[in-house]
């Protein structure tokens, strides 16, 4: 029956002429969108077409594994290159939804130093290849506030000092782990309290004290974007999303570094993703020494090559020293926290439905 | 209550014109926003807000910098001069062209399949021997009322099972199952307006059933065809819930992309975008109004 | 009919000696199976592309068999575990090891690791925080030997408690029903008795009475704009009548993302409305202003706006149908005018009040896209957790239940629309 449709639908498709046949040199990566995809079709995309005439076609989204998985399961998979965080690359693969990826694929450092020891301890996965460290900060107007500026994370949550709206992820991570550092947690001890009930119920009784100034966001692109349309006073962000609407569009922004949550973001392949070789080709091409210390020249996020830090220059268009807007800058770094994917990736679909919940209450 | 009569008392001439000034409220309520936008898409500035200069009217505040932007954002090479090339990067690369193009393509197919199909059912449907008729309408016209997302959903895990879904032709079958309810209901008007006596008068007359058919039926309810095909037509131009779970970026149309700019930045080429959607809403209108006129003038003509 | 005879059974036939009765009748089934044959390909259209694939999504809310996939010893075993208080009995935890140890070598088709993957997801969305217990116990299961039940005690201590085991045992039937109890915030407890979700957890009941609210309320409003100026519409003359129907008209013909998109620019915390509203004094700025969009606000009046043409088009054509003599007549008869109004004219513009209701209601209860847009935390509706399901938490099976609720709701109101209106008697624009 399933065949017998599948024929007549197939054949009524192709009477239309739409049949979409895929050809061989041409890839689909998905990413983050705005600034970021940017900074990657930049550095990566246009230097690999360029040099192997592959045509990239760029896809937006907003996180998770939920696309992936929802490709992989129903069998048809159209991405072949997927731009994760580190917690969705672990869960990812443990669900034998990513294909392995070989590491002996991957160059060495210019020096001749292995790939292996040139990547920062953590970055290279079963099925996942690191590229940037980046930080979820939050930011504010400047203009908004008279006086005193925020300095810290407990400033984001005291809305008498500091009124008006705020714009938050939604979703829990990495609000919990704000909530509790406000709160007066230590960055070391967050994931401890977090993993008992009282430290969830702790956290969502912080959030609830500015739930009705919050404004709640789903894609990175939004958290500038509603800073400059006066949506909202302050707004937890990623890092290089403000860096980029400071330095490319001189907004009057200003980003709090206290208390960021840092985290990896790293390629993977779908399970049978159409053109997986040269997915593979083009994720040891763009995890290069090179590659990585370009794209730090166009978004200020860290390469995760030890041999491309020192590469690292000015911004591509505004001409700012990049080095002191890394997240992993020590004048930034003091109060940071590491997003913790063995926590996220046991706690996610209990917590997701809390917040969710919560959220709805 | 439309004049009001001469010995009306003071309390019902209070009531007529607080009836009217409410009644205005709500056509402007209806109307406002759609018009708000329009001037706000020749903004200068790249904010949603009137300002003082736009206001007064100045030239300078004014643009259609965004009306560019739309051939020119995803271009290949957006700086080049106007010119062959720059016509031949935009119509390939640019996004909003890119959904356009698709947008029509899946529009145009869906609405021939869902308007041969919806007015063949159409014509059985009033036919007066069609056994069932009730609930074999209720089930056509099914697609119209079942919540959007339950059927997307439906569509997403069955078009994926056979390979359909991310193809032109998964989308453009959703599309047209989701217009043909606008076309049953049209041209089923348009028949049980329909004079049988009519068809007898020209078999009577000697003619052959296919020469009534295309010579008596066709004109007479072609205002009800060509106006629930418009209804399928907008119905899949506007569609974006089956989009969203049924294609990719190759299929994507002009309210996915608009979609994604919503949910992302707001960029004042989104209401560029929505004013040229409003002329074509505005055509769409006058072309109805044109078929709904012509369709009253020929059943005027029609005994009985 | 000069050489027609009559039968001896009274029946009429002719010359050629056949029934006329019977060529009636014959006639009569040709004409039937020519109108069926032209309602054939849409309708055979429809059952493939939308009926049988809702039906088959639907299904997904009671087809569940991950658990029986992945561990059948372990299902059988646990047919014996009938005193909930105590853990199940070593026999259990063997078949367990047996299970995990098979998927872990590749299963029955080799998928054996993504189907751990799936069944500690499937499991998870059940009792929260078990995916961890079930990937590290698979990863384990090599070295675990007998006795069982220690080594998995050991392995995570959740294997100790019986609420795993009873999540086991719910889901091993391949068809069951914790999804529609999750859809209505209830669970099974370990006894198998149908309890409430901790309150922390409880959320759809909370949606679908907000769902059902925001529906009526926005039906409501629209009835209170519509009517009136339906009303105007229908008595003013035809000249303005048609020039301000296009009020009505554009709206309805325009882009539903447009009218969306136009909202956010009206309403927003710098949009149009509130910045008019600054000029002339009324608010302030910055923090004092009011949100009017992305909460529940936003989505009240941006559905307003758009479901409003659907009331007032089924109106005005009813009202355009009532003759003004009848409420002349009521006056002159002595009649108030609101009591004119009541008793005469009111009780005529119910059927396309009740259509305008009843559509509107229809439209509303399943929204999507608007809420989704400008909702914010408060305005979100059913739709809306249906596509999250879909999207992003892929919990696919709760997703299929909460939308065959809304379906079989949905249904009924079109069956009281038929029962009121009648279908036939659909029209558009």
């Amino acid at each position: 029956m399933k065949n017998w449709m599948k024929g007549t639908l197939l054949a009524s498709g192709l009477a239309l002429g739409f049949a979409g046949a895929a050809s061989a040199s041409e890839l689909t990566i998905v990413s983050w969108g705005g600034a970021y995809t940017k900074s990657q079709v930049k550095a990566y995309h246009e230097p690999y077409t360029a040099m192997t005439g592959t045509k990239i076609k760029s896809e937006d989204y907003s996180g998770g594994l939920a696309e992936v998985k929802a490709q992989v399961e129903a069998g048809n998979v159209s991405w072949d290159l997927v731009d994760v965080e580190l917690s969705d690359a672990i869960r990812g693969c443990d669900e034998g939804i990513l294909e392995t990826i070989d590491h002996s694929i991957l160059p060495a450092a210019p020096d001749g130093t292995p790939a292996s020891e040139d990547f920062i301890e953590g970055t290279l996965h079963e099925c996942a290849v690191g590229l940037i460290v980046w930080s979820t900060v939050y930011a504010y107007d400047t203009t908004k506030f008279s006086g005193d500026q925020p300095s810290t994370i407990g400033d984001f949550f005291d809305t008498a000092k500091f009124p008006g709206k705020r714009g938050l992820r939604k979703g829990p991570k990495p609000n919990l782990e704000f909530a509790l550092i406000a709160d007066g947690v230590a960055a070391a001890d967050v994931y401890d309290v977090l993993a008992t009930p009282e430290g969830v119920d702790r956290a969502f009784a912080k959030l609830d004290t500015i739930k009705d100034s919050a404004i709640w966001w789903e894609a990175g692109a939004q958290p500038p974007q509603m800073l400059a349309d006066g949506e909202v006073v302050m707004s937890t962000a990623y890092n290089g999303r403000i860096f980029n609407a400071v330095a490319t569009e001189n907004k009057p922004f200003e980003i709090v570094w206290d208390g960021q949550v840092w985290d990896l973001d790293l390629w993977v392949i779908p399970k049978g993703a159409p053109n997986k070789d040269e997915a593979m080709k083009f994720a040891a091409f763009s995890s290069d020494t090179q590659r990585l210390a370009d794209q730090a020249s166009w978004i200020s996020y860290g390469p995760v090559r030890k041999s491309s830090t020192a590469l690292i220059g000015k911004h591509a268009e505004a001409g700012i020293d990049m080095a002191p807007h890394m997240p992993t800058a020590p004048e930034n770094f003091g109060n940071a926290l590491q997003n913790d994917f063995e926590f996220w990736a046991d706690h996610q679909d209990e917590l997701n439905e809390r917040f969710n919940a919560w959220l709805a209450q | 209550m439309s004049s009001l009569p001469p010995y009306a008392s003071p309390l019902e001439i209070v009531w007529h014109y607080a009836f009217r000034v409410f009644c205005g409220a709500v056509l402007v309520f209806l109307i406002m926003p759609i018009l708000v936008m329009i001037p706000l898409s020749f903004n200068a500035e790249p904010y949603f807000t009137y300002n003082s200069d736009m206001v007064a009217l100045k030239p300078e505040a004014y643009s259609t910098r965004w009306y560019v932007d739309i051939f020119k954002n995803g271009m290949a090479d957006p700086h080049q001069d106007f010119g062959f090339s720059f016509i031949a990067d935009s119509w390939n690369n640019a996004q909003w062209i890119h959904s356009m193009k698709n947008s029509f393509i899946i529009g145009i197919f869906a609405t021939i399949i869902s308007t041969f199909l919806g007015t063949l059912a159409a014509l059985g449907l009033t036919r007066a021997h069609m056994p069932y008729r009730k609930l074999i309408t209720a089930i056509l016209i099914s697609p119209m009322i079942v919540p959007i997302i339950i059927s997307a959903a439906g569509m997403f895990f069955f078009y994926s099972d056979i390979g359909l879904s991310q193809t032109f032709p998964g989308i453009i079958l959703a599309h047209a199952a989701l217009g043909t309810p606008f076309v049953v209901i049209t041209v089923t008007a348009t028949l049980s307006g329909f004079d049988n006596n009519l068809v007898r008068a020209s078999a009577s007359l000697g003619a052959t059933p296919q020469r009534t058919f295309f010579k008596v039926i066709v004109p007479l309810i072609a205002p009800g065809v060509i106006s629930g095909g418009l209804f399928a037509f907008i119905t899949s131009f506007d569609e974006v819930v089956a989009v969203i779970f049924l294609t990719e970026f190759e299929q994507r149309t002009i309210p996915r992309q608009m979609w994604s700019g919503l949910r992302e930045q707001i960029s004042p080429t989104i209401l560029a975008v929505a004013t040229i959607l409003v002329a074509i809403s505005v055509l769409l209108l006058i072309t109805l109004e044109v078929l709904r006129r012509r369709s009253e003038r020929l059943r005027g003509m029609s005994p009985g | 009919m000069s050489d027609a005879v009559a039968g001896k059974d009274g029946d009429f036939s002719i010359a050629d000696g056949q029934n006329l009765k019977q060529r009636l009748r014959k006639a009569t089934s040709r004409a039937r199976w020519q109108a069926v044959f032209m309602v054939a390909p849409l309708g055979v259209f429809v059952l493939l592309t939308f009926i049988l694939p809702i039906a088959q999504m639907l299904f997904r809310s009671v087809d569940d068999p991950v658990v029986s996939d992945a561990l059948p010893q372990t299902v059988v075993a646990l047919e014996s575990w009938t005193d909930r208080s105590e853990l199940p009995e070593e026999a259990v935890y063997a078949a367990l090891a047996a299970d995990l140890k098979f998927l872990r070598a590749g299963g029955a088709d080799g998928e054996g690791k993504s189907l751990i993957g799936r069944l500690a997801t499937r499991l998870n969305f059940d009792t929260s925080g078990v995916r961890s217990t079930i990937t590290k116990t698979a990863r384990k299961v090599k070295k675990i030997e007998a006795p069982f039940k220690e080594a998995f005690i050991k392995a995570d201590k959740k294997w100790g408690q019986p609420d795993i085991w009873a999540s086991i045992d719910r889901l091993g039937g391949a068809v069951n029903s914790t999804q529609f109890l999750a859809a209505l915030d209830l669970r099974q407890d370990v006894n198998g008795d149908i309890v409430s979700q901790p309150e922390v957890r409880q959320i759809y009941v909370t949606l679908w009475l907000r769902t059902l609210w925001i529906s009526l309320l926005v039906t409501v409003i629209c009835v209170a704009l519509a009517y009136p100026v339906s009303y105007l519409l229908a008595t003013l003359p035809l000249r303005i009548s048609n020039l301000l129907i296009i009020c009505v008209l554009l709206p309805f013909w325009t882009s539903l993302l447009v009218r969306t998109t136009s909202w956010i620019v009206v309403l927003g915390q710098n949009g149009v409305l509130l910045e008019a509203l600054h000029l002339i004094g009324l608010v302030g700025e910055g923090a004092d202003r009011p949100q009017l969009i992305y909460n529940m606000t936003g989505t009240i009046v941006a559905m307003t706006h758009i479901l409003l043409p659907f009331m007032v088009l089924p109106l005005y054509s009813v009202m355009k149908g009532i003759s003004p003599s009848y409420m002349r007549a009521a006056r002159s008869l002595g009649a108030n005018p609101t009591l004119a109004f009541v008793r005469v004219y009111l009780p005529q513009t119910v059927p396309g009040l009740g259509a305008g209701c009843i559509l509107v209601f229809i439209l509303a209860i399943g929204y999507y896209i608007t809420p989704a847009l400008v909702g914010g935390q408060d305005g979100q509706l059913i739709s809306n957790f249906i596509a999250y399901h879909m999207q992003r938490s892929l919990n696919w099976g709760l997703a299929a239940a909460l939308g065959t609720m809304l379906l079989a709701g949905v249904m009924a109101l079109y069956w009281l629309y038929d029962k009121i209106v009648g279908i036939n008697n659909m029209k558009l624009g």
